[in-house]
């Protein structure tokens, strides 16, 4: 970092005065560096923390937590199956709901109308939808989607809960469309114009357009969208609980109310007595923390690869 | 030959109107929300409402100044540590060359932002309360910190990003050292683009309930004291939702009223602050 030369005539205090400046530039840039390895530390800690006070449940269940199918904390038995296929029923069926309205409207956006008045109001009531808190969607969802689909559920002879897996699934892809917009509209607006103004130049017709250049070519981008929203929908709380009938046991069909590994904890972690119970509570978190940055990673690897190219 | 053309346009148009279609149809569930919030909301809104504690069943009235205070001072306490922390670490980001260090902090700030906030209250439940012996808002705070970080920094990179080369140069020309460059002239530039940042994340995490259950945990009363269990609007609409009294529904509806006005504003406020102080070179 030394930038005079040796042998200029600096006077003795300047030269102290040089070298004050450039220990400060030294302790600065260490002082940042040292900013991100505490951001770095954090993040190890929370995986760190989670592992240690999930081992009393690992020794306790071991792989049994994943496949037991049985809930009862009093007999110190559990299983979280019905957990598991709850989030994934959820999540999976919120994707299916909001994947063709997100797509529709990121290609409205991204394509037919870019810019100007229209494409602005589109846009924030997108950004509003992902300022709503979780905790007013599932209000929301109890007082007005709550009948809707108990009605619903009399006309098709089920039994009318009214909550459970539909319910919230419907919620998690309203909660869901702006994430996969917001990331799908920026990989469909990066579509090289050239291509497609190749492809309008031989006659195509927009749809012909969408259909054979940005689709294919936005392909591995839309997928990211859709994975990292998978990974929001996977790990959202409150709205889920709320909507889902915290049931314990395996959901039959998507009319019968179910439980998330998310809702599990929150409903039951600070009455969680015993060791063994609280940690069975944690290995869920520890279960979710590694599935959500599996997933995050995973995503953000291709959208980045997705831009540089 | 004609008719192929034809049935090609056919499509083209059936397309687009399919598409113009979803789009205003995934922006209903948004205005049913906001149009049943204010009808709701609206009706149980007044002075009382927000100088009032909750009220026992069966009492009409009652408020959510509880609530109120302990947003307010949640939400404060929790910026106060993120801002600062959030804003230097994505300096850092975007200040120095990229190395292994760099690329590991970006991507810890990746896996950070994906973490379910319900994660994160158990873990501030570990570290915090249990250690402490007790609820407190001290413990809520630092959980939305964390949640709060993220977009911080990554706000932060972005807008010291934009800032040309050109003038940095200029500076170092000069003979001003490094960081005296990055305090005096490339800090105050992207000033507007870091306040902007945390002002956004702020009214992200004002409506967070699923961290704040087992840390700040909720109180039916008014309290300043930071190390006790602290309301948040948040909470109270989660605790009076779910009750089956009318009088309990009205006041999660006002709240709800209230707290989405906040995250109304806060996005206004972010909106006009990117558009007035956008950095011009």
């Amino acid at each position: 970092m030394r930038f005079y030369s040796k042998n200029t005539n600096l006077s003795n205090k300047e030269t102290k005065k040089l070298h004050n400046v450039l220990l400060f530039e030294k302790i600065f840039q260490k002082g940042l560096g040292l900013t991100g390895i505490i951001l770095i530390i954090i993040l190890l800690s929370i995986f760190i923390t989670l592992t240690i006070t999930s081992i009393p449940s690992i020794k306790h269940l071991g792989i049994k937590f994943l496949y037991g199918d049985a809930w009862n904390p009093v007999t110190d038995e559990y299983g979280a199956l019905p957990f598991l296929i709850g989030t994934l029923l959820t999540s999976v069926l919120a994707l299916i709901i909001s994947t063709p309205f997100a797509f529709s409207t990121s290609i409205f956006l991204g394509e037919y109308y870019p810019k100007g008045f229209v494409s602005n109001i589109f846009k924030n009531i997108i950004e509003l939808l992902a300022s709503i808190p979780s905790v007013v969607y599932g209000f929301w969802g109890m007082v007005v989607l709550v009948p809707i689909i108990r009605n619903l559920e009399l006309k098709l002879h089920v039994l009318p809960y009214g909550v459970g897996i539909l319910t919230s699934s419907i919620i998690l892809a309203i909660m869901i469309i702006p994430y996969s917009v917001s990331l799908s509209r920026q990989v469909i607006s990066m579509v090289p114009p050239a291509l497609k103004e190749g492809a309008y130049s031989l006659g195509a017709t927009r749809f012909e357009v969408i259909k054979k250049v940005i689709l294919p070519y936005t392909r591995s981008g839309l997928f990211a969208a859709i994975l990292l929203a998978l990974g929001r929908a996977l790990g959202e709380t409150m709205a889920v609980t709320m909507l889902i009938g915290n049931s314990h046991y395996i959901p039959k069909n998507i009319f019968s109310p179910g439980n998330t590994m998310a809702s599990v904890i929150a409903n039951e972690f600070t009455e969680a007595t015993g060791n063994v119970y609280l940690s069975v509570l944690i290995e869920m978190g520890l279960l979710l923390f590694l599935v959500t940055t599996v997933i995050n990673i995973s995503g953000r690897q291709i959208i980045k690869r997705y831009t540089l190219r | 030959m004609d008719k192929y053309i034809k049935l090609r346009f056919y499509k083209d148009r059936f397309f687009k109107t399919l598409i113009i279609l979803f789009t205003v149809l995934s922006t209903v569930p948004l205005l049913l929300i906001l149009f049943y919030i204010i009808k709701q909301g609206i009706s149980t809104i007044n002075w009382d409402f927000l100088i009032n504690l909750p009220k026992p069943v069966g009492e009409k009235g009652g408020g959510i100044i509880n609530g109120l205070i302990g947003t307010g001072i949640i939400v404060l306490i929790g910026s106060l540590i993120a801002i600062p922390f959030g804003a230097l670490v994505g300096l850092y980001l975007s200040e120095y060359s990229r190395n292994k260090l760099t690329y590991w902090v970006g991507l810890s700030v990746d896996v950070l932002q994906g973490i379910p906030s319900i994660v994160l209250g158990i873990i501030i439940y570990l570290w915090v309360v249990k250690p402490t012996g007790h609820f407190s808002a001290l413990s809520g705070s630092i959980a939305l910190a964390i949640m709060m970080l993220p977009p911080i920094i990554k706000s932060t990179e972005e807008t010291l990003k934009l800032i040309p080369g050109t003038i940095k140069e200029a500076s170092l020309a000069l003979g001003v050292p490094y960081y005296k460059t990055i305090l005096r002239i490339i800090l105050p530039m992207g000033f507007s683009g870091i306040l902007s940042g945390s002002i956004l994340s702020i009214s992200r995490v004002a409506g967070e309930t699923a961290p704040l259950l087992f840390t700040a945990f909720g109180n039916p009363f008014i309290n300043t004291n930071i190390l006790k269990p602290m309301s948040s609007l948040p909470l109270l609409i989660f605790n009076y939702a779910g009750s089956a009294y009318e009088e309990w529904h009205n006041l999660a509806w006002g709240a709800s009223f209230v707290l989405i006005m906040m995250i109304l504003f806060l996005n206004i406020v972010t909106k006009i602050l990117e558009r007035r102080w956008k950095i011009q070179y």
